[in-house]
């Protein structure tokens, strides 16, 4: 049975820093069609489009009918335990660490046989269990092995640990206290258990509605936070830079203009100051910090969360500017992704479609409440996601891209 | 399809010089070091220059970024027939099988057969790392256990199936101690009781320490010709009467629990007009003692699933009543890579020849060996085994 995880004790100052190590990350082209499937957390194995069956490991040829119609299908995820090992002895530096680790050989019920991870509750051999494909800490996918049913304390178990990023007993730092999304995001923090929550908000002089019920609430820090100038990230960072474990930037800066606008270029500039320049800023204040505290104990940094617009990816002319920006921003966000996964930090794309709020006031609906933004950036989490697509606007461009991104942009410009 | 030809007999093929390079733990020198010292002694064990092999065959996973007809010329060979086999565990057989038909054919006269590796401080990591595509993909990330991680999973679902125990693993390593105390090549000198085996530190469960090879530096080699060759330079050899090879066999079965002796096996006896019984000593491939439990059971010495129970009847040492892996095999001697295939064959041709020294199994006139090697995925995918008489 897995025991809570106990609530970590207060850093000795004078200990050595553990160093971030990587698991094993070589992997074939095609098995990358597992590291799709999981960044988003579906279960995809390599199905024949001739025969019919599911082929493990990645392959290049369905070893039934060698025909080379292999493509990444959803999978049942259901399986039973053939047999297990606890490995206690390895000669590679990141598993040394985390020994003994657990791993067994699961008969998927739809065909395969696949060495997974397996999580401490799961039965012996002869067990049914429940499959995932996960993001190791090197972002490489793996396949991780649970039990059927709910245990308690499931979500503390050590491995699951290494491939989740439960802000449970973690300190948060949200970077922009005005957005109306803040105060349902620490809503969700505090009940998934986070140990302290940052808010920051800039040119605190200025009130805003929701402040008093931020200062109101336990282990919530208003802190001081302009992401339009280096300096005040800089302080910031010095201040509580080591602190954070998980960041999510919820900035934004929605302003509508028209491409033919004599002040579009304007607009766009003061648009992109806020956003990109704004992540750019704050990843190279957070970012080293961040890299080097990745294996800093049980509740070491974890993950940096960009809440993004969906539109980032395809353009809706009608929020122009802001859709430009955040196409910046993603393609920051995958710069950040590699520089941070060094030190074993996941970055995660929040990609939501428009908020139900006011700058977004002329959008008709479905639009996105904040809680079920919230909701869903804490799931994602839990889950170890790195891609999260939040509403039904989000769900259906990411459908949609996926089958012909053309049709998606020419609906757009409608 | 025409029905399948019978087999043509190894008729008038011979083994000759079997040469052992002393192992060492770790060594700074390259798996080409090693391969120079046992073409020497093959040349010197031989009486001829090495330029006189006109066909070689080597086995290394460590000869890299070199390739077996570069290493003619590292070596100042001509031959006429060259072969890389790197199938780990199986090489030293598929070597034979094939340097057996080049010399029956004429293609070659004399082949050099030759398994050498190199182990520095890094490079087991570094093999593990890199073995296969489905390894890399796979295995490797999941613990990075190695082959202690992946044999342990088929021991742990062997034991539950078939009710074997430590203990019966246990006796086999010891048994093998024993015997490796009696071979000055043995890396391991140190006796070894059951109650150490038991309770040693584990590896991976179920393994301990006892249950895993020690990795090592080393070289095994031997000469393949026709008897008529051996007569002419005056050499004492062995007969080989038959062997067999299979790849992936059984892939349906969701954990490996036999491997492709059993498709083969009835041929094997068959070729040489013999029997299971009629074997005087066995060397099985035993990367682990649960691998050389499966081979008594899928060499047809025990039925499927009685491996535990025939471990229970018989001794193993070299004055045992079934001797087994009489040097001490790879769990006593050391698994030199590659050459973990060929120490089996180099043992049963000095048993024949009567040179086998401490070793020496009284009386002997016939013997197994089996390989079986290379854990792309989830099981190892070569068995081959090869019977050889006295001449």
């Amino acid at each position: 049975m897995t025991g809570p995880l106990p609530r970590p004790k207060r850093k000795n100052p004078l200990a050595r820093t553990t160093q971030p190590l990587l698991p094993p990350q070589t992997r074939s082209r095609k098995a990358h069609g597992f590291t799709l499937a999981a960044a988003i957390g579906r279960f995809m194995l390599q199905c024949c489009g001739e025969c019919g069956r599911y082929a493990y490991p990645a392959r290049e040829a369905c070893p039934n009918c060698l025909s080379s119609a292999l493509t990444f299908l959803d999978a049942p995820t259901g399986g039973a335990l053939l047999s297990e090992t606890r490995i206690e002895v390895t000669s590679d530096p990141y598993f040394r660490e985390h020994m003994p680790w657990r791993t067994g050989m699961v008969q998927l019920d739809c065909g395969p046989v696949v060495v997974a991870h397996l999580h401490g509750d799961c039965g012996g051999p002869g067990a049914r269990v429940a499959m995932s494909l996960q993001l190791d800490k090197a972002g490489q996918a793996v396949f991780f092995a649970k039990s059927v049913s709910e245990t308690p304390h499931m979500e503390d178990d050590p491995q699951w640990r290494q491939l989740s990023a439960d802000p449970k007993y973690r300190r948060v730092l949200i970077s922009d206290g005005r957005s109306p999304m803040a105060v349902a995001l620490v809503n969700a923090l505090k009940k998934a258990g986070a140990a302290k929550i940052f808010v920051g908000v800039a040119e605190q002089w200025k009130p805003f509605e929701e402040r008093t019920l931020l200062e109101a609430m336990e282990g919530v820090e208003v802190v001081d936070l302009d992401l339009t100038s280096e300096r005040s990230v800089q302080e910031l960072a010095i201040d509580i830079g080591a602190k954070v474990e998980i960041l999510i930037n919820t900035a934004d800066h929605v302003r509508p203009a028209h491409l033919f606008d004599a002040s579009a270029a304007n607009t766009a500039r003061d648009v992109m100051d806020h956003t990109v320049m704004g992540l750019m800023r704050l990843s190279q204040a957070f970012g080293p910090v961040m890299r080097s505290r990745g294996a800093d104990g049980a509740t070491g940094a974890v993950a940096w969360v960009n809440v993004l617009s969906v539109h980032g990816l395809s353009n809706a002319r009608q929020f122009g500017v802001h859709s430009v920006a955040h196409a910046a921003c993603l393609s920051l966000s995958q710069w950040l992704r590699n520089e941070l996964r060094q030190g074993g930090i996941r970055v995660i794309n929040a990609l939501t479609g428009p908020l139900d709020t006011e700058w977004f006031q002329t959008v008709p609906p479905p639009k996105v409440a904040p809680k079920a933004l919230a909701d869903a950036v804490v799931d994602g989490l839990k889950r170890g996601l790195e891609d999260i697509y939040i509403g039904d606007v989000a769900k259906d461009i990411e459908a949609r891209l996926f089958d012909n991104p053309k049709a998606v942009e020419r609906e757009a410009g409608r | 399809m025409v029905p399948p030809r019978m087999r043509q007999s190894y008729d008038s093929v011979v083994l000759a010089v079997p040469v052992t390079v002393p192992y060492q733990r770790y060594s700074i020198e390259t798996a080409h070091w090693w391969m120079g010292k046992a073409l020497r002694a093959l040349a010197e064990g031989a009486g001829i220059s090495h330029r006189d092999f006109d066909g070689f065959s080597v086995a290394s996973f460590t000869m890299g970024p070199d390739v077996a007809v570069g290493l003619t010329q590292h070596f100042g060979l001509s031959p006429r027939h060259i072969d890389h086999v790197p199938m780990g565990g199986a090489s030293g057989i598929v070597s034979l099988r094939r340097a057996a038909r080049a010399v029956q054919a004429g293609d070659a006269d004399i082949v050099a057969c030759v398994a050498a590796d190199t182990n520095s401080v890094d490079s087991f990591r570094n093999l593990l790392e890199g073995f296969s595509r489905f390894s890399q993909d796979a295995v490797y990330p999941y613990g990075a256990g190695g082959a202690n991680g992946s044999f342990a999973l088929i021991a742990r679902h062997y034991m539950d199936r078939y009710g074997a125990t430590r203990e019966d693993f246990g006796k086999l390593c010891v048994a093998q101690r024993d015997n490796a105390l009696r071979n000055p090549h043995a890396l391991m000198k140190k006796p070894l009781t059951l109650d150490q085996y038991m309770s040693a530190r584990v590896i991976a469960e179920p393994f301990r320490l006892f249950d895993c090879v020690m990795p090592c530096a080393g070289a095994e080699a031997f000469l393949v010709m026709r008897e008529e060759t051996a007569t002419s330079l005056a050499l004492p050899f062995v007969r080989l009467l038959s062997a067999i090879e299979r790849h992936n066999a059984f892939p349906d079965d969701p954990m490996q629990v036999r491997g492709g002796w059993v498709m083969d096996r009835d041929e094997l006896y068959g070729m040489a007009g013999v029997a299971p019984d009629d074997m005087d000593f066995v060397q099985t491939y035993d990367d682990y003692a649960v691998i050389s439990m499966m081979q008594f059971e899928d060499l047809g010495f025990c039925a499927k699933g009685e491996g535990a129970d025939f471990v229970r009847q018989h001794t193993f040492t070299i004055d045992g009543s079934f001797p087994h892996n009489t040097s001490g095999g790879q769990l006593s001697v050391g698994q030199a890579g590659a050459a973990g295939g060929h120490l089996g064959i180099t043992e049963a041709i000095r048993q024949l020849l009567g040179a086998a020294g401490g070793t020496q199994v009284h009386e002997v006139r016939l013997g197994l060996v089996s390989g079986f090697g290379m854990i792309n995925y989830d099981r190892g995918l070569a068995s081959a085994a090869a019977i050889l008489a006295r001449a």
